[in-house]
């Protein structure tokens, strides 16, 4: 392992409130997302991603004001996304706090906004989320629009084009697995390692320790979870539930 | 009293926030006259080295902090690029810095095969003194850099990290600190660094 691997709490934010589906659908409320981010401020998590999954459908504004209050009880790293088409967005978002921010259907749909962000705010504050379905038949295909769109470039292709483009990071997000408790695809995981240089961040279908210790072992450089931290026991009531960077450090020494 | 130097890219929201959490008064500066007056300064900073230093020589503020830091003898704690900027030289923008610590501002050669920029969590090293004192375990913090500081002078060195090769992670002459990492942004070990600027620092 490189250095230490980041634990990252993704929280998906529906108006004010912090929801959680299964496979980008059925999200239901689970709790307030301040009075999360003070809990997860106070367990000490590596850094915080908050998804607005509306905004872009919606075609409008991030929540400026929600975002400005997330930053300010947040001491650690906070990423943005949802609804950002333009640098001036980012600009104010940096501005309210943010560190980074996350561009995940307007990688595509927005020409030149990759090179622009990484160009004016540094390549470092910039992720880029790519969302991945599984085919029925086998390989993978990069979806926009929260899943519900594909676009036509191959991920392996579109890998290194984010890469080339100016992306600091990329999240690899596996929507067949998200919500699941099943753990990550870790096939895909390691595909998205193989063709960049950036760090990886490895999303959907955490259900525990080991399984972000397992992404962390195939080259990610962190590991994020919506419903392991938000989630737990059989009935998934909900609770804050936060393994830290050691946990996980010792879980890889403990993997074959 | 500490008074924040808004760079105009900068984080400066964050570092508020968390001078507030921990109890320090701060104020932004409004003007250069703020500055030259200045108790104590944080300069905090993402950005590009180049396009920053010239806002700083263009706007006055570069007179109005070589006067307060190198004559009056302000305490003055630099963050990230800000730590950047008070060294000699910087290869991003190919530009000169403020210059009050004998160092220089280097890229990350992409030879190593670690991801850049580096960023995330990783440990300082610090040499005895306040700043090596406090932390509940081995101190790490949060970094997000692709160029890295490297002293001319050892005795300048306050910390160092790990990532590739060894670097200088954080730096003091005498009232001059800077660090390549965001305590802000380090929960208790960034609470516990600025508590130690804030209190016990003076210079």
């Amino acid at each position: 392992m490189a250095k230490r691997p980041r634990i990252i709490p993704c929280l998906l934010l529906r108006k004010t409130g912090l929801v959680k589906g299964e496979k980008f659908a059925n999200h239901r409320y689970v709790g307030d997302v301040i009075n999360a981010v003070r809990i997860f401020n106070d367990k000490g998590v590596d850094e915080i991603m908050v998804l607005d999954i509306d905004a872009t459908r919606e075609k409008r504004e991030p929540n400026y004001e929600l975002i400005e209050q997330l930053a300010g009880e947040c001491f650690m790293p906070l990423a943005y996304g949802g609804g950002i088409t333009r640098t001036s967005q980012m600009e104010k978002l940096f501005r309210l706090g943010c560190e980074k921010i996350c561009l995940t259907t307007a990688a595509t749909t927005v020409p030149g906004l990759i090179e622009e962000a990484a160009a004016r705010f540094g390549r470092q504050s910039v992720v880029v989320g790519i969302d991945v379905r599984k085919k029925l038949l086998g390989g993978y295909e990069v979806m926009i629009h929260a899943g519900s769109e594909k676009i036509a470039t191959p991920l392996d292709d579109y890998v290194r084009e984010v890469t080339d483009k100016g992306a600091g990071e990329i999240v690899i997000q596996a929507i067949h697995a998200d919500g699941t408790l099943k753990g990550y695809d870790l096939e895909l995981v390691s595909r998205v390692v193989k063709n960049t240089n950036v760090p990886v961040i490895a999303a959907g279908g955490a259900s525990g320790v080991e399984d972000l210790a397992a992404a962390i072992k195939l080259g990610a450089s962190g590991a994020a979870a919506g419903a392991l931290f938000v989630f737990q026991g059989k009935h998934r009531a909900v609770l804050i539930n936060v393994p830290t960077a050691d946990d996980v450090i010792r879980a890889v020494s403990a993997q074959p | 009293m500490i008074t924040l130097i808004d760079t105009q890219q900068s984080n400066i929201s964050s570092v508020r926030n968390m001078l507030k959490r921990i109890g320090v008064p701060n104020v932004t500066a409004q003007s250069p006259a703020d500055v030259v007056d200045a108790k104590k300064l944080i300069l905090p900073g993402v950005g590009h080295f180049g396009t920053v230093m010239n806002w700083l020589n263009e706007s006055g503020y570069r007179a109005a902090l070589d006067e307060a830091v190198q004559v009056r003898k302000t305490p003055v704690l630099g963050i990230c690029l800000g730590m950047q900027l008070m060294a000699k030289y910087s290869e991003e923008g190919n530009a000169e810095g403020l210059g009050w610590v004998d160092a220089r501002v280097r890229e990350f050669d992409h030879v190593s095969t670690l991801p850049v920029p580096h960023m995330g969590w990783n440990d300082v090293l610090f040499r005895e003194g306040i700043f090596a004192k406090g932390y509940r375990e081995s101190p790490r913090f949060y970094f997000v850099h692709s160029y890295f500081v490297s002293c001319d002078n050892e005795a300048d060195v306050l910390g160092t990290t790990h990532y590739g090769h060894d670097f200088v992670s954080a730096f003091q002459r005498g009232n001059v600190v800077g660090a390549q990492f965001h305590p802000e942004k380090s929960h208790a070990f960034g609470m516990n660094f600025l508590k130690k600027f804030a209190e016990e620092f003076h210079g």
